[in-house]
């Protein structure tokens, strides 16, 4: 007869995790603006075993983003300059919502605005329409000038931003902060502060690529964010920082292109993670991160993959 | 939309500096439609990033031809993939050339390599026309014989000389339809440099006749996520929109293109 310790061992491991209310299957969720609205990568993603989809953001009016080239590589990584364009909040509920009425995974929306009341807007629409499991408030986008600047760098403003979106929804508030090297843990207190229910982190680094024959820049936007395997580093260094800061669960997110990735993320505090450029790449690499995730747990006799998180052995 | 791992079956030098690559892709090659690409993951290339799209030169049972020149890092690195490598495939991606209306005659107009993207194109067309196709010199002017083969009429132009007429594709085009017969009514279908699109959209504008672009843009996923291929066009309320060139391309309308300076 086996000891109930050996049988707990030998059930597969529970890979499910709770983000603020939301309820995941697993902890592997796609990034936002690397995954579309989701119908995009539909032929060839079972989006019902991603953990979840967060989507591109989303404002209160249709936006028309920056001109071209939005996009270019770097070594291991990807500069990038959309500028948000987005079909508006009523455009997303035309054209997207319907999709997502099909899908058990549960779908957060990305959401900004140009001025407080327009965040607290789109999050009371969207809570109106039913069928959003959760909102990741956008205060650190570095390709727009309303957005890192004036709400993700000005404590006052982030502050105002994410108290009127705590009072226009009920919905599971993550906030997603910019990879402020010196004062992440400072925002991420706030944001607790404010009501958030989970933070994810980081957003893209405010970069610069020039075209040296040519002395331009090699965006149109001039600058952009930088993402992909070259920041993973900081990205993990921030979680670390933030999720020994806070009570709140943690989103780990940059240059995750694996489960080894994934794995660090989730070792330095994550509770769950974001895959984000590398689904450009490689459209399963979100599902191959799970499959990763499981044989990893089973390999080390973990039976939860809450267990591993902030396990860090420093 | 398949995402497949093909393998290399042929890769070798062709005339005029280009590369053939020939991939056993039996999803991808018995789906895709004149016009259409696929996304490459190119091999041994770990320094960048992204796939790179390629149009489709041929595709007979389950192998898919591409052809190309290696102007760029990414090209440069596929040179080296050999016969049994692994490459991965997403495709058949974007929107093809639709069939011309009927009573149309068809033409397409190709400069350098867009040739070979216009090869799916002119085998499937229910009625055979003239193909014009333009070049710097002999060495750019691809698959003519092919074209020839298919019953297409190839009419050549060299910016130096060295083959056909000299000058423009646009000389010879603008040649026909200054003595074409008033009811011969044109269907263009055009895939090469920027500019010579330009130029078809003006001729197709100032004669009221239909022309089929395929724009090239530097491209991202290759399935309309990132947004990075955007292209202007025109929108119902007569304003401007952008259009991913992945999703709602590659192939326009040229009277749906807004032209500004190459980006």
């Amino acid at each position: 007869m086996t000891s109930p310790a050996a049988g707990a061992a030998a059930r597969p491991p529970d890979l499910t995790v709770r983000l603020g209310g939301i309820v995941m299957r697993n902890p592997v969720m796609t990034a936002s603006g690397t995954f579309g609205y989701g119908p995009e990568y539909a032929e060839l993603v079972d989006l019902h075993q991603l953990g979840a989809v967060v989507v591109k953001g989303i404002s209160p009016q249709p936006v028309a983003g920056n001109p071209p080239p939005r996009t270019c590589e770097t070594p291991s990584g990807l500069l990038n300059a959309i500028g948000l364009q987005n079909p508006g909040v009523e455009g997303f509920l035309r054209d997207y919502l319907p999709f997502w009425r099909a899908c058990r995974t549960p779908l957060i929306v990305n959401i900004w605005g140009r001025t407080v009341e327009e965040y607290a807007a789109v999050a009371a629409r969207l809570e109106a329409a039913g069928g959003v499991a959760g909102l990741e408030v956008n205060v650190s986008c570095p390709n727009i000038k309303e957005g890192r600047a004036l709400f993700g760098a000005d404590r006052d403003m982030f502050r105002r931003v994410l108290a009127a979106v705590r009072a226009a929804t009920r919905l599971p508030m993550i906030v997603k902060l910019a990879p402020d090297l010196s004062a992440a843990a400072d925002f991420a207190r706030l944001a607790e502060e404010c009501g958030a229910d989970a933070l994810s982190l980081i957003n893209s680094i405010p970069a610069l690529a020039i075209d040296v024959e040519t002395r331009r820049p090699r965006l149109g936007n001039v600058t952009g964010g930088l993402s992909g395997p070259a920041i993973r580093p900081i990205a993990v260094k921030l979680v670390w920082d933030v999720a020994r800061a806070v009570r709140l669960p943690v989103v780990g997110i940059g240059g995750i292109a694996g489960a080894a990735d994934a794995l660090e993320f989730l070792i330095a505090g994550a509770t769950a993670v974001a895959v984000g450029t590398a689904n450009f790449i490689d459209p399963r690499v979100a599902l191959e991160t799970v499959g990763g995730i499981r044989d990893y747990l089973a390999r080390h006799r973990l039976a939860n993959v809450a267990e591993l998180t902030g396990s860090l052995r420093a | 939309m398949y995402l497949e791992d093909a393998s290399v079956v042929e890769h070798r030098d062709v005339p005029g500096g280009y590369r053939l690559l020939v991939l056993c892709a039996p999803r991808i090659a018995s789906a895709v439609r004149p016009g259409q690409f696929v996304h490459l993951r190119i091999p041994h290339f770990q320094h960048a990033l992204l796939r790179r799209p390629f149009s489709v030169f041929r595709a007979d049972g389950d192998r898919l031809a591409l052809l190309y020149k290696a102007v760029g890092e990414g090209t440069r690195a596929l040179r080296d993939a050999r016969a049994g490598e692994p490459v991965s495939l997403i495709g058949p991606l974007g929107r093809g050339f639709p069939a011309p209306a009927p009573g149309r005659f068809p033409l397409l107009v190709a400069g350098g390599y867009g040739m070979a993207a216009l090869y799916l194109l002119a085998r499937a067309l229910p009625v055979r026309g003239l193909a014009f196709v333009g070049g710097r010199g002999a060495e750019d002017i691809l698959c003519v014989e092919e074209f020839e083969q298919l019953g297409w009429t190839v009419a050549v132009a060299t910016e130096d000389g060295t083959r056909g007429r000299r000058g423009l594709v646009t000389g010879p085009l603008d040649e026909w339809l200054a003595t074409r017969a008033a009811d011969c009514l044109p269907e263009a279908y055009a895939c090469g440099p920027h500019a010579m699109l330009r130029a078809v959209a003006e001729r197709a504008r100032a004669g009221n006749w239909p022309a089929w672009l395929s724009m090239d843009r530097h491209m991202g996923c290759g399935v309309g996520a990132c947004l990075t291929c955007v292209q202007k066009i025109t929108a119902a309320d007569g304003t401007w929109e952008w259009a991913r060139v992945c999703r709602e391309g590659p192939v326009f309308e040229s009277r749906q293109v807004v032209w500004e300076a190459e980006p």
